[in-house]
C-alpha cells in the first residue's frame, strides 16, 4: 500500500508547529518519528490532508530540569534515552526501558511524544510514565497547558489533545535513591509491542506508590490501591482480575504474571545502572 | 586448504563459498523491484473484501474508466485450471479477475493503471463495488456439512479430493492386539509464507517479436510460460519469462497468479510495459496461504515397544481454488502416503480429504504437507512412548527401518534408497545428552521454569520423477532433466539449466558439478538460468530436486561436452582419441596434453586446424538425466533433537539447545547444505512457535501485517548444531539426495515434543501449532481444572 496524497509541511518550533496546526484544520497532523504514522500511512488508515513535520524543531528535541523535576522535549528519540544522552529523572531506570522499546532502528527515529501522543496500549512509555507520574506539557494557540498524564491518556489511540494543540514535553517528577521501581514486560519476541506489561514504582520521599497494567487493549491502568501489592505481590491475580475482568483467562495470567514480577523487582535490592 | 583456494577451485564436495553472494551481499542484486522501463505504468488490485459473495455490480469511476479494467474486459483470457486426474477431484475456475463470485478476502477483482502505485490504490478507492454477501465456509470441519454454502455452485459438496491410503495387515486384529493406544487431536494453523520479497511482475509487448515477456520472481519459468501461454491464448513461442534474483521462493514463487495473467494481458491491451509489485497486506492476506490440517489420529503398540498400526483421519484445508500447476491436492494426496514415516509397522490406513473453504486457496510450502504429516506422527509416537513407559527416543529407534533392510518398500509402497535411520537418532541422543537432561529435570530449575527435551525424525522423498507423478495428472509431469553445457570460444564454460535459484547456491553447487566432470575452475562456470529464452526446459525448482536433478543433468551435459573435446583434442595431440581423456581442464594424453581453452580456440577460431569429420555438434551438448534404475526419488532424512524451557506461568518457550543429525547422502557443498538446513530450520521454528493466519467467522483474515503475523526473527532461532551422516543414494549420480526442504519439515513436532515433555508433570499435552503463549496457558488451566474435578 502507499500513501494517499497529503501536504507536507515542516516547522522550525513548537509555536511554528501550532501556527501550522490552525492553519491547517483538523485534518492535519503531526509527524515526529513516523514509527507508527508512516506505516498507518501506507496503509491509508490515517488520511491526513498535510502532515507538519517537527523532526527540526529544536525546541522540542530539548531537556530542562529543575530542582525537583525534569522537561524532556516531545522530540527526543528513544535512543537518546538508551545512550543516556539526555539526563536521567531517575536512579538511572530510563535507559533499560528505551532500550527495551522494538528495535533499534525503530529508537533510531522514534520519539518519546510521539509514542505518548500516539497512545498504543501496548506502548512502553505511556504505562511507564504514568507509573512515574509525569505531566504532560501540551501547547495551545492560547499558550502552554499541563495535565497529568493520566488525564491526557483517555483511550487506545486518544489522548485529550485538541487538533490545535501540540504535546511539547513530558515533566518527570526526579525520583532520589530511596525510590524503587519495577517494570517487567512479556513480548513473545524480541522487538515486538508487549502481550503484557506493568510498572510499579515505590518513592518513600515523595510517600508515593503507584502500579500500572499495561498492554491491556486499553488505556494502561493506574492501580488504585499500590500498597497492597507491594505488600504482597501475590495479590497481583486478584488485582487484575478485579481491574481488568474483561481480559480473556490466558490474557489475565500474563498480566498478573507481569504485574507480579514488576513489584517483585521494585522490591528486590536494587542497583543503579552505570 | 586456504581460504582462497576453497573460492577458485573445488568440484563435489567442496566447501566452496556462495559464487552468488558477491551481488547479493553487496547490495547489488537484481530483483524485480529494480526493474525499470521507460513509460512502465504500475497496478493495483482492486481485491474482495468479504469472503463469499456474489458480485452485483463493478462501477469504475467516471473519470478514469479507461484505466479500470474488471473480468468484462480481459475478452479471450481463460481461467487457471490446475486439475489432477486423480478420481474424484473437482476442478475451479479461477479467472483472473473475479468473475460472478468472490470465493474468498482479497480475490482481485479489478485491475487499476496508474503512473504510480500511490496513483493507482487512489483508482482502486474510488471504484463502486457493490457484492452481495453470502454465508462463508471457513471451518474446514464443516465443509461438507449439508448447511454449508456451496464454493462452487455446480460440486456436489465442498470437497476438492477425497483419498485413502491402506497398506499391510488388517487394522482390526493388529488393535485387538495393541496394549497401549493413543488418540489425538492434532492441528497445524494456517500459515502465509513471507519471503522478503513478495511477488513482483514486470509484463511488456514486444511488437517486433510478437512476444510478451513477463520479469518476475518464478521459480519454474518454464511450467509457467506453459500456463501463461495457455490463459492468454497465446503460443508458447510468444511467451518468455525472465526470473531474475529472487529474494526467498519456498513454493510461492512456484505459482501461475491471476495477477501475472491480468498483466500479460494488460501489457498486450495498452502497448505499454505494466508492473505490480505485492505488498505485504496482499501477501499475508489475499495470497501466500499454507499449511492448515487436521488430523484425528491414533496409534497402537505392543507393551514392548513394538508399533502395531497407525489409523487417521485428516483433513487439509484447501481453499478456494486449485493452484496451477500443483493443484488443490497437493497436499491433501501426500498426507497418506507420508504419514507411515521412516518407520516399519504392520498396519496402515489413513483417509484424507481436501476441503474447500472460502480462504485464498492452499500453496506448496516447503516441507510441503510433511510438517504436518510429521508433527501429527511425531506426536502420536510420544503420546505412545509415553503410555509404554519408554524413552521416546528408544521407542522410535526400536520401530525405524533399520540399515540392513534398505533398500526398503514401506506400507505404502515408498521405495527408501539408503540410510541408517536409528542411527541419526543415537548420534542425536549423544549430542543433545539425552542422559544430562533427564538428570537436569530431576532437580527443580531456579527460575520455576520446566525443561523437556523433544526429537522427531522424517525422512524426504526428493526428486521423485516421472514414474511418482504421471500418476496425479497435474499440468505438469517431470521427465528427463535437461542442461546444457557449452564452451566459449576463450575456454569459459556456460552451462545453462531451466531450472532456477533463488537462495539453493546453484550458481555454485552447478558449477562445482561441471568442474568435478571437467576440470574448470569454479569461478571459470557461468550458470546461466531464469530465463525460459536462455535454458533447456525444465520443470524447475521444487520437491527439494535440484541437487539430484539438475546435477545429475549438469554433469551428463559436461560428459557430453567431455568426449567432444577429447575428439578434437587427441586430434590436435595428433594421439588416438581412445588413449585421451578429460583431466584438470585439459585434454590428457600420458605427458601431452592440451587445455580445454586451446581445444575451443580450434573450434570456433581455427577450424582449418581440424579433420573434416569432426562432430559438426561443436563444443556444446544438451543432455537429459533421469535417476536409474528406478525415478522414486532419493530419501534424505534427519533427526531433530532439541531443549527446551517452558514458563508455566507465562507460556513462553525457550529453546536451550538445537541438534539436527542429517543424511543428505553425498554433499555437492556441505557449505550450502547447512545453509540450507539452518534456513529451513528459522522457517520451523516459525511454525512451531509463532506463526499463524486467523480468520474469523466470517473468513476475515485476522493479521494483515507482521506486526500481528509473527515470524522468528535472528534471536528466536537457535544457534543449531548439525551433523552430517552421508550414506550415499544408489540412484543418484555422485549419491546426493535432495535436502532443500527438510530443515523446515521436524521442527514443529520436536518443540511439541520437548515442550509436551516438560509439561506432562502438570498432565498437558499440546496438539495443536504454533505453541503460544495462551495456547500453553490455557492448556495448563485445563489440565489442572481436570486435576480438581478428578479430586472432587
Amino acid at each position: 500500500m502507499k500513501a494517499a496524497r497529503f501536504d507536507y509541511v515542516r516547522a522550525v518550533d513548537a509555536a511554528d508547529a501550532v501556527r501550522c496546526l490552525g492553519a491547517g484544520g483538523p485534518q492535519t497532523k503531526i509527524i515526529a518519528g513516523g514509527q507508527s504514522l508512516g506505516p498507518m500511512l501506507n496503509l491509508r488508515l490515517a488520511r491526513p490532508d498535510k502532515l507538519v513535520d517537527i523532526r527540526r524543531a529544536a525546541d522540542l528535541a530539548a531537556v530542562a530540569a529543575t530542582a525537583d523535576a525534569v522537561v524532556y522535549g516531545a522530540g527526543i528519540t528513544h535512543a537518546a534515552f538508551e545512550d543516556r544522552l539526555v539526563p536521567d529523572a531517575t536512579p538511572g531506570w530510563l535507559a533499560p526501558i528505551a532500550r527495551g522499546i522494538a528495535y533499534r532502528a525503530v529508537r533510531n527515529k522514534g520519539t518519546i511524544g510521539g509514542s505518548v501522543v500516539h497512545a498504543d496500549p501496548a506502548a512502553d512509555w505511556p504505562t511507564v510514565l504514568l507509573a512515574l507520574g509525569a505531566e504532560a506539557l501540551t501547547l495551545g494557540p492560547a499558550g502552554p497547558r499541563a495535565a497529568p498524564l493520566a488525564d491526557f491518556l483517555v483511550g487506545p489511540f486518544q489522548v485529550a489533545l485538541a487538533f490545535d494543540h501540540l504535546l511539547t514535553g513530558l515533566r518527570l517528577p526526579k525520583r532520589g535513591p530511596h525510590a524503587r521501581w519495577g517494570y517487567w514486560k512479556f513480548c513473545r519476541k524480541t522487538g515486538e509491542f508487549a502481550k503484557a506489561a506493568a510498572a510499579v514504582l515505590h518513592d518513600p520521599d515523595r510517600g508515593e506508590t503507584r502500579a500500572v497494567i499495561g498492554a491491556v487493549e486499553r488505556t494502561p491502568i493506574l492501580v488504585p490501591d499500590a500498597a497492597e501489592l507491594l505488600a504482597d505481590p501475590r495479590a497481583a491475580a486478584d488485582i487484575v482480575a478485579r481491574l481488568a475482568p474483561e481480559r480473556a483467562p490466558a490474557a489475565q495470567r500474563l498480566h498478573a504474571e507481569a504485574l507480579e514480577r514488576a513489584a517483585r523487582l521494585a522490591l528486590a535490592p536494587q542497583e543503579i545502572a552505570a | 586448504m586456504a581460504e582462497q583456494d576453497l573460492k577458485t577451485t573445488g568440484g563435489v564436495g567442496a566447501r566452496v563459498l556462495r559464487k552468488e553472494d558477491d551481488r547479493l551481499l553487496r547490495g547489488r542484486g537484481q530483483f524485480v523491484g529494480d526493474v525499470r522501463r521507460a513509460d512502465m505504468l504500475d497496478v493495483a488490485f482492486l481485491r474482495s473484501p468479504v469472503a463469499h459473495g456474489r458480485i452485483v455490480a463493478v462501477g469504475k469511476p467516471d473519470h478514469a474508466a479507461d484505466l479500470v479494467f474488471t473480468a468484462a474486459d480481459l475478452a479471450g483470457v481463460r481461467p487457471i485450471r490446475a486439475d489432477s486426474t486423480l478420481p474424484g477431484f473437482r476442478g475451479s475456475d479461477q479467472w483472473p479477475l473475479a468473475t460472478g463470485k468472490v470465493r474468498h478476502v482479497g480475490e482481485p477483482i479489478a485491475a487499476c493503471v496508474a503512473a504510480s502505485r500511490a496513483e493507482a490504490e487512489d483508482l482502486a478507492e474510488a471504484v463502486r463495488l457493490e457484492i452481495e454477501e453470502l454465508p462463508a465456509v471457513v471451518d474446514m470441519r464443516r465443509a461438507r456439512d449439508a448447511a454449508a454454502p456451496l464454493i462452487h455452485e455446480h460440486w456436489a459438496e465442498n470437497v476438492f479430493l477425497e483419498s485413502t491410503a491402506v497398506g499391510g495387515e488388517p487394522l482390526a486384529p493388529l488393535k485387538a492386539a495393541a496394549a497401549v493406544s493413543a488418540t489425538l487431536q492434532v492441528r497445524t494453523a494456517r500459515q502465509s509464507m513471507a519471503p522478503i520479497e513478495g511477488r513482483g511482475t514486470v509484463a511488456e509487448w514486444d511488437e517486433r517479436l510478437g512476444m510478451l515477456t513477463f520479469t518476475t520472481g518464478q521459480q519454474m519459468p518454464h511450467v509457467m510460460r506453459s500456463g501463461l501461454a495457455g490463459c492468454l491464448g497465446l503460443e508458447e513461442g510468444q511467451v518468455r519469462l525472465i526470473s531474475p534474483d529472487v529474494g526467498g521462493g519456498f513454493g510461492y514463487k512456484g505459482i501461475l497468479t491471476q495477477e501475472d495473467v491480468t498483466l500479460g494481458w494488460l501489457a498486450m491491451h495498452l502497448g505499454r510495459p505494466v508492473r505490480w509489485i505485492e505488498d505485504r497486506r496482499e501477501q499475508l492476506t489475499a495470497n501466500a496461504n499454507c499449511r492448515e490440517h487436521h488430523y484425528d489420529i491414533s496409534g497402537y503398540a505392543s507393551a514392548e515397544g513394538d508399533l502395531l498400526a497407525i489409523e487417521c483421519a485428516a483433513i487439509v484445508d484447501a481453499g478456494a481454488y486449485s493452484a496451477y500447476p500443483f493443484s488443490a491436492c497437493l497436499e491433501g494426496a501426500q498426507v497418506g502416503s507420508i504419514l507411515p514415516g521412516p518407520y516399519d509397522f504392520p498396519g496402515f490406513k489413513c483417509d484424507t480429504f481436501s476441503a474447500c473453504t472460502n480462504k485464498p486457496g492452499i500453496l506448496p510450502y516447503r516441507g510441503v504437507a510433511r510438517t504436518g504429516v510429521c508433527f501429527a506422527l511425531e506426536l502420536t509416537m510420544d503420546a505412545l512412548a509415553r503410555q509404554i513407559g519408554m524413552e521416546p527416543s528408544q521407542f522410535r529407534i526400536r520401530n525405524l527401518v533399520r540399515p540392513e533392510q534398505m533398500p526398503f518398500d514401506n506400507i505404502v509402497k515408498k521405495h527408501f534408497d539408503s540410510g541408517d535411520y536409528p542411527e541419526a537418532i543415537r548420534q542425536a541422543e549423544a549430542a543433545i545428552d539425552l542422559a544430562g537432561v533427564r538428570l537436569r529435570q530431576a532437580r527443580p530449575e531456579a527460575d520455576g521454569r520446566r525443561i523437556g527435551i523433544g526429537f522427531a525424525i522424517y525422512c524426504e522423498q526428493a526428486a521423485h520423477g516421472t514414474s511418482v507423478y504421471s500418476g496425479w495428472g497435474i499440468p505438469f509431469v517431470p521427465g528427463f532433466e535437461q542442461a546444457t553445457a557449452r564452451l566459449t570460444p576463450d575456454g569459459g564454460l556456460e552451462v545453462r539449466v531451466g531450472a532456477h535459484s533463488h537462495g539453493q547456491g546453484m550458481e555454485t553447487s552447478l558449477a562445482q558439478v561441471a568442474n568435478e566432470v571437467l576440470g574448470v575452475p569454479v569461478p571459470k562456470v557461468r550458470v546461466i538460468h531464469g530465463d525460459t529464452s536462455m535454458t533447456p526446459y525444465s520443470t524447475g525448482t521444487w520437491g527439494s530436486r535440484c541437487g539430484v536433478m539438475v546435477g545429475g543433468a549438469v554433469a551428463t551435459a559436461c560428459e557430453a561436452l567431455a568426449e567432444r573435446a577429447v575428439a578434437i583434442g587427441a586430434h590436435l595431440l595428433q594421439v588416438p582419441a581412445e588413449d585421451a581423456a578429460v583431466v584438470d581442464g585439459c585434454v590428457r594424453s600420458g605427458a601431452a596434453s592440451v587445455s580445454l581453452a586451446d581445444i575451443a580456440h580450434a573450434w570456433y577460431r581455427r577450424p582449418q586446424d581440424l579433420p573434416g569429420d569432426v562432430d559438426p555438434g561443436g563444443l556444446e551438448a544438451t543432455q537429459g538425466y533421469r535417476m536409474a534404475p528406478n525415478d522414486h526419488g532419493t530419501f534424505s532424512y534427519a533427526c531433530h533433537a532439541c531443549v527446551v524451557a517452558v514458563d508455566p506461568g507465562l507460556g513462553a518457550v525457550e529453546i536451550l539447545d538445537y541438534v539436527i543429525v542429517e543424511d543428505g547422502g553425498t554433499l555437492l557443498n556441505p557449505l550450502i547444505v547447512d545453509g540450507q538446513i539452518l534456513g529451513g530450520l528459522a522457517q520451523g521454528v516459525g511454525t512451531a512457535l509463532y506463526e499463524e493466519m486467523r480468520f474469523d467467522a466470517s473468513g476475515q483474515p485476522l493479521a494483515s501485517t507482521l506486526a500481528d503475523y509473527h515470524l522468528p526473527g535472528a534471536a528466536e532461532v537457535p544457534d543449531a548444531r548439525i551433523i552430517h551422516m552421508m550414506t550415499p543414494s544408489p540412484y543418484s549420480r555422485f549419491g546426493q539426495k535432495g535436502l532443500g526442504e527438510g530443515g523446515a519439515i521436524a521442527p514443529p513436532a520436536a518443540i511439541a515434543n520437548a515442550v509436551n515433555d516438560a509439561l506432562h508433570p502438570l498432565g498437558v499435552r499440546i496438539t495443536e501449532s504454533p505453541i503460544t503463549p495462551e495456547r500453553v496457558l490455557d492448556a495448563i488451566a485445563a489440565a489442572s481444572s481436570q486435576t480438581k474435578e478428578a479430586a472432587e
